[in-house]
């Protein structure tokens, strides 16, 4: 058996090459096209897209039931879509059409018009205390804060005080549910996923509105 | 002591069509020519996307896809079959003074007149990089036909690309003699 010399195989593909002409934007409208197809048979489990805010790019993605994640560029926007692939399905597409009415939400709520967000969400990151903390959050009125004692007591188990931090901690819907009102008892920010910088920024935002 | 294997885990669909989206559509491009690669491509890639959740992680991915779009490609040229085919008597070839530099036209029409085999061979290889073994048990037969099969179809083009009419109808009737064409009858005769 003969092996064929990687030069031959250079030259054949110097003789293919003209196969790529226009390739690009046929594959741009391809992958629409794949988009609305598999929306259409039900097969995406996951679109996503990014947007832009005033606190860096952010991840949006969703599925059937809502948005299911929200998530900051310093959180890597590719792990969180490989995380999202290893715990919720692998069949994900980058689908902004699919998300037109989160990102507006969220566009309006960084330019100061909207107070609160009406969307669907799925939860299904969320577990047990964390899940309780997160349907509280949404009671934080826009403009106010609570401590992580009162989110707590609020939330059902008022010694569980660390826990409503790890809870705001790994909120899969950052901005959307609003984690960033949860500040420690003596004012200071504490921790955010966004960075403190974000966090300070978003309360600011509202505290102007 | 035994090492865990590490845990694999499959990226999301979304990186497998950027990353392997422009071999397939190559592949598709080469096998069943421009107008139908588009079709060719999106029912390999939705098949594919709906398959995804079950293909092991540890799988070859590309292989794996150019195995689909063979199918769908050969799915197409039996519906509809839109694509060239070898005949015996090749019809009168275009002017080549056409449309200067149209180089994907032109390469395109020569790959259109090499049997399928050959076409589906070079494509398979050349395009997505499959070995022959690979690449035999897509197309039936030994490894040994489908490299001939590869390096006749290459033969093939480069004798029609220098403009050589003659040595490549010669070459053309030769190789189709010995081919066993899978294409329904009543689609011979239709050049691209």
């Amino acid at each position: 058996m003969t092996l064929e010399s990687p030069s031959d195989h250079a030259a054949v593909a110097v003789l293919l090459q003209p196969l790529d002409a226009g390739i690009e934007p046929a594959l741009a409208s391809l992958h629409a096209r794949l988009v609305r197809s598999a929306q259409e048979s039900h097969s995406l489990d996951i679109a996503y897209t990014v947007v832009d805010s005033p606190v860096g790019k952010l991840l949006l993605a969703a599925t059937e039931h809502g948005v299911i994640r929200v998530a900051f560029e310093r959180e890597n926007h590719e792990a969180v879509l490989q995380l999202l692939a290893n715990t919720v399905s692998p069949r994900i597409l980058y689908a902004p059409s699919q998300l037109e009415s989160a990102a507006r939400q969220l566009d309006e709520y960084f330019s100061g018009t909207r107070k609160d967000f009406n969307l669907p969400l799925d939860f299904q990151l969320a577990r047990g205390f964390r899940l309780n903390v997160l349907h509280h959050l949404p009671q934080i009125a826009y403009g106010r804060t609570e401590s992580y004692a009162q989110v707590a007591q609020a939330a059902g188990s008022p010694k569980a005080v660390r826990a409503v931090g790890t809870a705001c901690a790994t909120n899969p819907l950052p901005v959307i549910v609003p984690c960033h009102r949860v500040v420690k008892s003596d004012g200071t920010f504490g921790g955010y996923l966004g960075g403190t910088e974000a966090k300070r920024r978003l309360l600011a935002l509202e505290a102007a509105a | 002591m035994q090492r865990r294997q590490p845990v694999q885990t499959k990226r999301p669909f979304e990186a497998v069509a950027q990353e392997h989206g422009g071999t397939v559509l190559r592949v598709c491009r080469a096998v069943v020519g421009l107008h139908d690669a588009d079709d060719a491509w999106s029912e390999t890639f939705l098949a594919a996307l709906q398959a995804y959740g079950a293909l092991p992680a540890d799988a070859n991915v590309e292989a794996w896809l150019v195995t689909i779009a063979h199918r769908k490609c050969i799915d197409l040229i039996r519906s509809g079959n839109r694509r060239a085919v070898p005949v015996d008597q090749p019809p009168e070839r275009p002017s080549k003074i056409g449309i200067p530099g149209d180089n994907q036209a032109e390469l395109l029409n020569a790959i259109g007149q090499l049997p399928p085999k050959q076409r589906q061979a070079v494509a398979y290889h050349y395009l997505a990089g499959l070995p022959y073994r690979d690449i035999a048990s897509l197309l039936g037969g030994t490894p040994d036909a489908a490299r001939r099969a590869g390096s006749d179809g290459v033969k093939a083009l480069r004798a029609m690309l220098r403009e050589e009419p003659e040595s490549v109808r010669a070459f053309l009737v030769h190789s189709t003699s010995m081919t066993a064409s899978s294409v329904p009858a009543s689609a011979k005769g239709e050049i691209r």
